[in-house]
């Protein structure tokens, strides 16, 4: 007994440490500023108000771009990113689920490989790509980054959805007498769409998340992305917490939801084949 | 040809298109990779090379990157003058270090949380496990965000804490009963604990579920003999349990490792930008010297090449790793 109470003493622990900045990140964008900067904090806002959501999302940060059109760039990079990322990534996960051929392995084994390169390092080399190609301040350079880190992985997980929809259905369906195009449309298309929808989350998130290309490729501040706008607006040393906490929450939220979503595939993701059951 | 020479209800019966598709040579699964394959060529592997071409040049202006100007040839002059410099020497032992202890704090917490999780009543699990996932879900930006406004040093709740501290005991401890305006991440030490922190915070769910999954997909009959026959619960774990998630483990820390060593945006954040060198490490370092004016991206490039070569030797181990198991 004393056991088990003690278990779930330990199992409380560290719930609240895991889960305790994101409460105090949503509670004190709730919090009046008389209580965010007294000096004993209360641990649940007293008189919960929507004022900081207001400021962020009324106020101009500079002169006519306000919150929302940062939110609004960085939805456009990470849905245009996912957009495309899925696509090329279902076709090649198709060809290596779907098909023997000689460089299979080998395509594997590089999948495995890219996805190790530290994209801290590629900064500067695609810095130069995204100059040359005359993308430098726009947002098209940060999709076109995101493809290349997001698709690897995508690849990788998408290879396991087709690889389950049974191979018997399409040669029913191409017996039947449909081309290979219709196949792949009718038949197989449809039953990868969750998987599909689990691998694209998965670019939406890198996307959304990124800050150190945003950072560089982007000039304007018109054109920057949300992270790029949260650092820039917001980490100064005169800092208003409580908006820092309101855009906070509001661009943890979308990234919170979508992981819960698709966590399980995370995991098999990630380790799959370590241990034979 | 072969429709010519049987008889036409022969050939329609045997001559399926799956099956016809399977004699020659296929290329359709090239095609399907070409896209791919193009991308990932330009996007990673391209820049990859280039990275390693542009250390060997002098480039002090955006100018050259534009090719308006031309890049003079300075062979191993940029690594000469990193290796000879004693600041790079302490940004690697940083670096080093930083990842050694991260990956150690980061690899015990997580399978403690996982065993823990393994041994919880069902309510409980789900509770404790969303609690976690929250964690992970986390943007690194945001959490660190939070993580810096906990350690405020006016109305941060940390210095509150220590506030509350009697004046007594916190003069004899640290030498000051008054936290308010106590910068915490002025101090370097201090400052690489609060990153530790934040990093663990931020990695320790991901290590905790997988290692709940390992459990869950070995069987348990031997830890519970094991359990009769009187070994406590820290010889279970090292002589069954381990044994049994060895490749689980082993591919967690090489994950681990690659993700401490290139650790950026917490960093980032925490310090509010690149000004603080005391603080730098690897990537934050490269970062520096190709963009902080006067910009110098060969400089830069040569120290990402120096991460990145770290980098593929604990890689190589994490390839073979899989690779054995593929096998197994």
């Amino acid at each position: 007994m004393t056991k088990k109470i003690a278990l779930n003493g330990a199992g409380l622990l560290v719930a609240l440490f895991a889960a305790f900045p994101v409460y105090w990140m949503v509670a004190t964008s709730l919090k009046p500023n008389r209580e965010i900067f007294s000096s004993t904090p209360r641990p649940v806002p007293a008189e919960p108000t929507l004022e900081h959501y207001r400021e962020i999302l009324t106020g101009n940060l500079i002169p006519g771009v306000t919150f929302a059109d940062f939110f609004l760039n960085s939805v456009l990079v990470a849905l245009a990113t996912v957009l495309l990322s899925g696509l090329v990534a279902l076709l090649a996960a198709t060809a290596v689920a779907r098909f023997r051929f000689k460089l299979r392995t080998t395509f594997l084994i590089m999948l495995l490989v890219v996805q190790m390169i530290p994209l801290e390092a590629l900064v500067i080399p695609l810095f130069l790509m995204i100059q040359r190609l005359g993308l430098y301040n726009t947002l098209p350079s940060l999709i076109l980054t995101y493809l290349g880190f997001s698709l690897p992985f995508a690849v990788w997980m998408l290879r396991g959805f087709v690889a389950a929809v049974p191979k018997e259905l399409e040669e029913a369906a191409a017996i039947d007498g449909a081309s290979r195009a219709q196949t792949f449309r009718k038949v197989l298309f449809p039953l990868v769409a969750p998987g599909l929808v689990a691998t694209s989350i998965f670019s939406f998130i890198t996307a959304w998340n990124e800050l150190i290309f945003a950072l560089t490729f982007i000039n304007d501040q018109q054109k920057y992305t949300l992270p790029v706008a949260m650092t820039f607006f917001f980490g100064r040393d005169d800092t208003a917490w409580g908006s820092v906490m309101a855009a906070s929450t509001l661009f943890t939220l979308p990234v919170i939801v979508f992981f819960l979503l698709v966590q399980r595939r995370m995991v098999s993701g990630l380790v799959a084949g370590a241990v034979k059951g | 040809m072969s429709l010519l020479t049987k008889s036409p209800g022969e050939a329609a019966a045997r001559e399926t298109p799956a099956r016809r598709r399977r004699r020659r040579v296929d290329h359709l699964p090239y095609l399907l990779l070409l896209p791919c394959l193009a991308i990932i060529a330009v996007l990673l592997l391209w820049p990859l090379g280039q990275v390693v071409w542009m250390s060997f040049h002098k480039l002090d202006s955006v100018r050259q990157l534009r090719g308006d100007r031309e890049w003079p040839w300075v062979g191993l002059a940029n690594y000469a003058q990193i290796l000879g410099d004693p600041f790079f020497r302490t940004v690697l032992r940083n670096t080093v270090l930083f990842a050694l202890a991260n990956v150690a704090l980061t690899m015990i917490l997580g399978t403690l949380v996982g065993l823990l999780l393994n041994r919880l009543g069902k309510k409980m699990v789900t509770f404790v496990a969303s609690c976690v996932m929250l964690a992970w879900a986390t943007p690194a930006l945001t959490g660190t965000i939070v993580w810096k406004w906990i350690f405020d040093d006016t109305s941060g709740l940390v210095t509150w804490l220590f506030n509350k501290l009697p004046d007594g005991l916190s003069t004899a401890l640290f030498g000051r009963s008054d936290w308010t305006g106590y910068g915490w991440f002025n101090d370097p030490l201090l400052f690489f604990a609060i990153l530790t922190l934040v990093v663990v915070w931020h990695s320790f769910p991901f290590i905790a579920v997988s290692v709940l999954a390992g459990l869950k997909s070995v069987p348990t009959e031997l830890q519970e003999a094991a359990r009769v026959d009187g070994a406590g619960p820290w010889k279970v774990f090292w002589k069954v349990t381990f044994p049994m998630l060895r490749p689980v483990f082993g591919i967690l820390v090489v994950l681990s490792t690659i993700w401490d060593f290139k650790v950026f945006t917490q960093q980032f954040v925490l310090a509010g930008g690149t000004q603080d060198r005391t603080t730098f490490m690897l990537s934050i370092y490269s970062y520096a010297e190709a963009f902080s004016p006067p910009p110098k991206y060969g400089l830069g490039s040569a120290i990402a090449v120096i991460l990145t070569v770290i980098l593929l030797v604990v890689t190589a181990l994490y390839v073979r790793m899989v690779l054995k198991q593929e096998d197994e």
